[in-house]
């Protein structure tokens, strides 16, 4: 069982990793241990492996920065399923390998604190006795999933999702 | 059917016809990282993808200016890691103290119409102030740049704000982009590209100031039409014209006429009002500066203000030249020693405390008028301290008397 954890809306990378905690900062500092150290340091103490993020719309807007999905990335988040992601955060998850939703359905019905069962492979999330059914992502999504990311997937393919 | 110039961009370096909603797979002509990222970039080349060279040396910039010059022993070390990579593989380096990526990338005319250039930033929209598609991406992506030569992107749709009228006076484009955001919202323009259009009287420092801000919209792009820019320094290839039929997702129009200066307010870049609604708020610091405001134009509007004045006792006013030439500008007709007169700090050219790194970093409590970009919650330093952004004027009128002020009661 795994918590959720439930955040509002536009949450930015600020409030994920403070740029000041960047490992250009703190070369000798794990970012995982910076994940929402400002914005919601019971997340950076307690979360565990396979924890799930749920959130409002425009989740990880602002900086491009990939350290905000590396410190993700270093809690082992299991997925993150919100109404809508920035852009730019999307791609960085897609290609560091998190997997990632939109889904009004299960962004409404999940709260915070909710221990839930997250089962990617079968797209199913499972809360008390409520399964819910995760979205297909598109294609190359989860061709890039599947690979482990993007850098696993370019080395195995030596092309980019959708070339020729 | 015609094309919006995304499309048209995307369509040129993809060798076929591209719409919205396609992807397409491209070789960028710029590829820009920073010294915040590019140590990170270059482990990700060395280990993940086990290679040393770049596929591309000459397309790739790097640009030191987010912690410049070093301030720590572990920013100086890791950017003399990227020094070191950098002079052996032949990639251009602009050192510390040159200015902000997006300021010198367009100063160096590397950035031009038509082009596509990759940032490790996400204001690197503001290269649409040239007309170039210019999006930022985050490390991975970029890492796969130097190594292929190539990236993937979704051919986005696109979002057109049709400017009408002229700004009244003590209005600037800082206030049409901050009425953008306040109008479109934060996620508004999410994955979309904005193109600013009837905007070919704008000079290049204004274009700048909006193509910047196009990315706290949620935009991929923010793309001004190069009409209007002198051609001999951004030749504009001849395919990059404005289609009458080309296919717009969302329109907005905006009236410069009835503009009043805006604010956005703590945290959120969209928390906008017109100036009136937050007056007379108690202020700290003002910081003039970053790639959305940091240029001549913006101290020169500064020192029309503060002439012959003093700013208030209790106030700070930080000023952070965009880039090296904006500062000679600046120091060549006087400018910059009537900012000085007035009780400003100057800083080296770069981001300064945009990022909250170094130069000016806000403590607990601290009230910070910015002209920067982006307020979220420990942006710049202490997640306690309140960040109001605004136009130069703004900021100038608002060191004067310690509280937010509207210039045009100077
Ligand atoms: S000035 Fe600020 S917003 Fe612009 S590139 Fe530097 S850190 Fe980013």
């Amino acid at each position: 069982m795994n918590r959720v954890w439930k955040f509002g809306a536009d949450v930015d990378t600020d409030q994920i990793v403070p740029g000041r905690y960047a490992p250009y900062m703190r070369p000798d500092a794990d970012v995982g241990e910076a994940a929402f150290i400002e914005a919601r340091p019971e997340f950076a103490k307690n979360a565990r492996p396979g924890d799930v993020i749920v959130a409002l719309e425009n989740f990880g807007c602002g900086s491009s920065r990939e350290y905000a999905v590396e410190a993700l990335k270093r809690r082992k988040v299991g997925a993150i399923i919100a109404l809508s992601f920035a852009r730019i955060f999307y791609r960085n998850a897609l290609n560091l390998g998190i997997p990632l939703f939109e889904s009004p359905e299960i962004v409404e019905a999940l709260q915070d604190g909710d221990e839930v069962t997250l089962d990617i492979p079968n797209r199913r999330v499972q809360c008390g006795e409520q399964v819910y059914l995760l979205p297909e992502l598109p294609v190359f999504a989860q061709e890039i999933l599947k690979a482990g990311g993007i850098v696993p997937y370019v080395r195995a393919y030596g092309r980019f999702p959708g070339e020729e | 059917m015609g094309q919006t110039l995304s499309e048209k961009i995307l369509s040129q370096h993809a060798g076929r016809t591209v719409n919205a909603g396609e992807f397409v797979v491209v070789e960028p002509d710029v590829v820009m990282s920073h010294d915040s990222l590019t140590p990170g970039i270059i482990k990700i080349l060395r280990q993940e993808l086990e290679m040393e060279k770049v596929r591309y040396p000459e397309r790739l910039v790097f640009v030191f200016d987010h912690v410049a010059p070093a301030s720590t022993v572990g920013t100086a070390d890791s950017q003399n890691l990227a020094r070191r990579f950098a002079q052996e593989q032949n990639i251009r380096l602009f050192d510390v103290g040159r200015g902000i990526c997006h300021q010198v990338l367009v100063e160096e005319r590397i950035a031009g119409p038509g082009k596509i250039v990759i940032g490790s930033d996400s204001h690197s929209t503001g290269y649409g102030s040239v007309g170039a598609f210019g999006t930022g991406m985050g490390s991975t992506d970029v890492a796969l740049v130097w190594a292929t030569g190539r990236t993937w992107l979704r051919v986005p749709e696109t979002y057109r704000v049709v400017v009408e009228g002229r700004f009244p006076s003590g209005v600037d484009a800082k206030d049409l982009a901050l009425k953008l955001c306040r109008e479109i919202t934060i996620d508004g323009a999410n994955y979309m590209a904005v193109e600013y259009h009837g905007l070919d009287w704008m000079p290049l420092n204004g274009r700048q100031t909006l193509a910047s801000m196009a990315v706290e919209m949620g935009a991929k792009a923010g793309i001004v039409p190069p009409t209007g820019l002198p051609g001999d320094q951004f030749p504009a290839p001849d395919w990059l014209t404005l289609d009458t039929d080309a296919r717009y997702t969302q329109s907005l129009t905006v009236d410069l006429t009835r503009l009043e200066p805006q604010v956005s307010m703590p945290h959120a870049v969209d928390h906008v009002v017109d100036l009136s609604g937050v007056a007379g708020t108690r202020v700290d610091v003002v910081f003039l500066g970053t790639c959305t405001n940091g240029r001549y134009e913006d101290m020169k509007t500064a020192a029309g203000l503060l002439a012959g004045k003093r700013i208030a006792k209790n106030v700070r006013l930080i000023v952070t030249p965009a880039s090296s030439r904006e500062l000679s500008r600046a120091a060549a007709d006087g400018t910059l020693a009537i900012l000085l007169e007035a009780g400003a700090t100057l800083t080296t050219p770069g981001c300064g405390m945009c990022m909250g790194r170094h130069q000016g970093t806000l403590g607990d409590g601290d009230v910070c008028l910015s002209t920067a970009n982006r307020n979220f919650k420990g942006r710049m330093g202490s997640p306690n301290a309140q960040i109001y952004l605004a136009s130069p004027a703004v900021a100038a009128a608002t060191a004067l008397t310690g509280a937010i002020t509207d210039p045009r009661a100077c």
